[in-house]
């Protein structure tokens, strides 16, 4: 008898452990004031936004939940959080082709006082209906990043090209001064001029993406539209210039670079190892975290990228944004109000806004920010400074690409044209043909 | 005997067959659903018939990575036995130390695929810097990368398997062998291998059916470049699913086609060597 109780005891416990993992919590439901979980995009401020949480909290007592998704992963981690009972009431998307995925989760935010104080009414993504669906809420720019120690060393040489940085404005005089400088790399106490081209699986998009947004934009310009279902990558020898201008005058045999990651890329250029490098506002802490970095804040500035497109010595930086705040259709009403006035508070109270341009480092295109309060840190300034200069700045409208396969096979093409097993013909081919294939898909 | 059995089943059975229903039977009935659907998330999915699979198999992506897979399941499944049961004729012998080397050899199957995957990326493209090239060179480096990864980390535990096979090998039957004058390797043959054949089924089984789930190492390792040539199905499940709109119905499909494929091997395999198994 003893042992039969014993038993359905533990054939009890074993069916209740098994039991255990679905009952959900579901105690902590605010019905009147709602609940705000953010979906955040970038690891590297993880802190900062639970940091954000908390003050929020301790403020208005409503509850904020931030999750990170790690690098690269967002689209996953967002996939199984937003199936969930308690899913993300605030993510983000990068553009129309996001928009085009979560389109059946994005909540029309033309009425939210956060949309309304945004300064540049187009910046924000539009449906077919015309209502709002994603709000920018930082801008950011990219060019070429250059180390002016080095470059002052250079000028300060018989027989420089040009003497001062002002006077790179165009791709010949970009070329005649890399290639010199390159022939002169060991009395410039550099291993290259250019930083490794990485194209290692998955850290090409500097490439694939960024540069490709040059010669892509020109075609969309030269034809008067905003997107395109097929492209015949007309500029494609534009960037061909510049892309060997990188692989020939690099820290590294362009056989090797598909070793070479952007963190590798980064790095060299911190330890002065190079002068330039091609990236973006972003990667000023990616350049000063370095240990042992030898680049000094005040000699960091932009170059725009030169590749030789016409009327390219008025040409100004990248910039635009890929970071759209969304709200979740499908959360419950309050929620999506309670998120609404948290987005509102991020960018009009006094605390909310020292953390977006400080913490975060972001320039929030709204207009609820004053002139001086921008972030401080140097690429931020040289990439405000060159929007305020007069210069034409390139949209970033590499958001219409058409997917990440687009995106992944321009990116293995060039590996193979840099280690000399495509010709560049092939690469065009590629991206010819995957843009048509990958937009066709999106139509359906 | 019955009627105990159909009191007890509650206590007993009911706990696991639910957890196997939650964990098993509704994520695979509902993944078969969703091969036939187009959906962002689990929850709002829509009927729309085979187009998934025509879209599947009308992209080359799919069969290059088959063909891929199976040239790589053909050889890793090859050399990972033959050196596994070496391995394990090795250290069945009365030499010093085999416990030691057991251990050492079954140490790789301990670590995680993507760490394995990073660190032999490193070394193989540390030793291929001296040619001047990477991985990504060439599709047969990634190849050959993938088999020495792969080979690293099954070789131990199927030389696990094997050694317990060997030393289940009645001594009566091999002393028979030998004073009945038997060499050494028609031992081998006809006596010892005939009767691991129970092992040998199920280390073909295990390599077979890894070999064609591969993923992480292969995500790692070469990330499927250049050019996708070392994409296994795997992987490219993974990319329709993750890399491109709207097409997560595509990566349902084709994974239930590569269910398909692999059961169907795999069992075949098992109805095949099972009929090897003699009784001593």
């Amino acid at each position: 008898m003893k042992k039969k109780v014993l038993c359905t005891i533990l054939g009890a416990v074993m069916a209740l452990s098994t039991l255990a993992g679905c009952g959900a919590a579901n105690d902590k439901a605010n019905d009147t004031v709602g609940n705000v979980y953010y979906m955040n995009f970038k690891p590297e401020v993880t802190e900062v936004w639970e940091e954000i949480a908390e003050v929020y909290t301790k403020e208005t007592g409503v509850e904020v939940k931030v999750v990170t998704a790690a690098g690269g992963n967002y689209e996953s981690t967002l996939k199984s959080e937003i199936a969930k009972t308690n899913a993300p009431t605030l993510f983000q998307i990068n553009g129309p082709i996001g928009y085009q995925a979560w389109k059946d989760y994005c909540a029309d935010l033309s009425d939210t006082e956060f949309y309304q104080a945004l300064s540049d009414k187009e910046l924000a993504i539009k449906g077919e209906d015309g209502g709002v669906y994603g709000v920018p809420y930082t801008i950011e720019g990219y060019g070429i990043i250059y180390n002016l120690e080095i470059m002052n060393k250079y000028f300060a040489m018989d027989g420089a090209v040009v003497t001062s940085m002002d006077e790179i404005n165009s791709y010949a005089t970009l070329k005649a001064v890399t290639e010199d400088m390159q022939s002169k790399k060991d009395d410039l106490g550099i291993k290259g001029v250019f930083a490794s081209t990485s194209l290692l699986p998955g850290e090409e998009w500097r490439w694939q993406t960024h540069l490709a947004n040059l010669p892509v934009n020109a075609e969309y310009v030269a034809n008067g539209v905003s997107d395109m279902n097929e492209i015949t990558f007309s500029y494609a020898d534009n960037f061909k210039n510049i892309f060997d201008l990188y692989l020939n005058n690099s820290t590294t045999e362009p056989k090797m670079l598909g070793s070479k990651g952007v963190n590798d890329s980064m790095a060299e250029f911190a330890l002065g190892q190079c002068a330039m490098v091609q990236n973006g506002n972003w990667a000023w802490g990616q350049i000063a975290d370095v240990s042992g970095n030898v680049v000094k804040e005040e000699n960091v500035g932009f170059l725009p990228i030169y590749m030789g497109l016409s009327g390219e010595e008025s040409q100004g930086l990248c910039v635009g944004t890929e970071n759209y705040f969304c709200i979740n259709s499908q959360a419950s009403e309050v929620d999506q109000k309670a998120t609404a006035d948290f987005v509102y508070w991020l960018i009009n109270s006094e605390t909310g806004k020292d953390y977006m341009v400080n913490k975060l480092g972001n320039v929030a295109p709204f207009t609820t920010f004053a002139d001086d309060e921008k972030p401080s840190d140097p690429l931020a300034k040289s990439m405000l400074a060159s929007m305020e200069s007069g210069k034409t700045a390139i949209p970033w409208i590499f958001t219409t690409f058409p997917s990440q396969t687009f995106k992944d096979n321009f990116g293995s093409a060039l590996l193979e044209y840099a280690q000399g097993t495509m010709e560049w013909s092939g690469v065009v081919d590629v991206v010819v043909e995957q843009w048509k294939t990958e937009k066709a898909l999106i139509a359906d | 005997m019955e009627k105990t059995m159909k009191k007890y089943f509650p206590v007993f059975v009911l706990p696991t067959l639910i957890a196997f229903l939650i964990a098993f039977v509704v994520p695979f009935v509902v993944g078969l659903y969703l091969s036939f659907c187009e959906f962002t998330t689990v929850t709002n999915a829509e009927f729309v018939g085979l187009s998934n699979y025509i879209k599947a198999f009308s992209n080359k992506d799919f069969l290059n990575a088959l063909l891929f897979t199976l040239g790589f399941a053909a050889v890793a499944v090859v050399t990972i036995n033959i050196f596994g049961f070496l391995l394990a004729l090795m250290l069945t012998q009365k030499l010093p130390g085999t416990n030691l080397f057991r251990t050492v050899f079954f140490m790789p199957n301990l670590i995680g695929g993507i760490v394995l995957g990073y660190i032999w990326q490193s070394m193989i493209n540390g030793v291929l810097s001296k040619f001047g090239v990477t991985m990504l060179f060439d599709a047969k480096y990634g190849f050959w990368g993938l088999i020495i990864l792969m080979n690293w980390q099954m070789i131990g535990y199927i030389m696990i398997i094997y050694i317990a096979g060997l030393q289940n090998v009645s001594t009566d039957v091999l002393e028979a062998a030998k004073i009945d004058g038997a060499s050494r390797i028609q031992t081998l043959f006809r006596i010892t291998i005939p009767m691991i054949m129970p092992s040998i089924t199920i280390c073909l089984f295990l390599t077979i059916s890894n070999s064609f789930k591969m993923f992480d190492q292969n995500l790692a390792l070469t990330g499927g470049g250049p050019s996708n040539k070392t994409t296994m199905l795997a992987l490219d499940i993974y990319k329709s699913f993750y890399d491109k709109v709207g097409f997560e119905g595509v990566g349902q499909a084709k994974a239930v086609v590569f269910f398909v494929i692999v059961a169907g091997i795999a069992m075949a395999q098992l109805v095949l060597t099972r009929r090897k198994e003699v009784e001593s």
